[in-house]
């Protein structure tokens, strides 16, 4: 079981998402990733279509100003 | 899990910014966990030739040369104010700037995340075009009724 960070503070509509599923794809069902995001439109969105595709989002968290942690369960 | 959500787009421009468009909301809706079906036809077809800038491909002297002024998906022009061509350069430029993905990742992403590509069987035959001249990710040509019965259920856009 590994853990990977996914930075997409920077990214915009669909590429957070899009970068999020990529990088799930690449991992191992029980691996950790965890996702740096802003609030927000990929706060509000990358969680869900992390979910709707049947993984368990696990924690949301502020980090600082308006980036969250995401950590999912592939 | 419920039912896999299904979205089909007919992609019939060649503008830049449709293109735009389609590969943004097929990314998209691929990262979200839809079935997304792409159709290909008339101009759209140039986003989907092998060859991405000019070339005389086709069958027959006028496809050929339609063919060549048409171009591949970098050569394509912006619906309004192109300036020959100088425009999708600029706006591949400012995406980049402000790290907004280019018409190349949101291709790319949509093949990585599965999208479906379809071609049209009549535009094809119009332009003279066969399989071998489209990417080899194009998995089908298709006509009215295969196209209806793949989108049923779903929801369907026309760009």
């Amino acid at each position: 079981m590994k853990t990977v960070t996914l930075d997409i503070t920077k990214d915009h509509c669909p590429m957070t998402f899009v970068k999020t599923k990529l990088q799930l794809s690449k991992m191992e069902p029980g691996d950790i990733l965890e996702i740096l995001l802003t609030a927000g439109e990929p706060l509000d969105n990358v969680p869900r279509s992390v979910v709707e595709h049947g993984f368990q989002v696990l924690e949301v968290t502020p980090v600082k100003d308006n980036i969250h942690k995401v950590v999912v369960k592939r | 899990m419920a039912e896999k959500n299904k979205l089909s787009i007919i992609c019939m421009s060649g503008d830049f910014d449709k293109a735009i468009a389609v590969f943004t909301l097929a990314s998209g809706a691929a990262a979200v966990n839809y079935e997304v079906n792409l159709f290909f036809t008339f101009w759209g077809l140039n986003m989907i030739k092998k060859k991405g800038g000019r070339g005389f491909i086709g069958k027959g002297l006028l496809a050929r040369i339609f063919n060549f002024l048409l171009g591949g998906r970098n050569k394509l022009p912006l619906s309004r104010l192109n300036f020959a061509g100088a425009s999708p350069v600029l706006m591949t430029g400012l995406m980049k700037d402000r790290n907004v993905a280019t018409l190349p990742e949101l291709f790319q992403a949509s093949i990585a995340l599965g999208a479906n590509f379809y071609a049209c069987e009549m535009a094809m035959v119009v332009l003279g075009l066969s399989q071998e001249d489209l990417i080899p990710e194009v998995k089908k040509v298709l006509g009215v009724a295969s196209f209806l019965e793949m989108s049923k259920g779903g929801q369907t856009l026309f760009i």
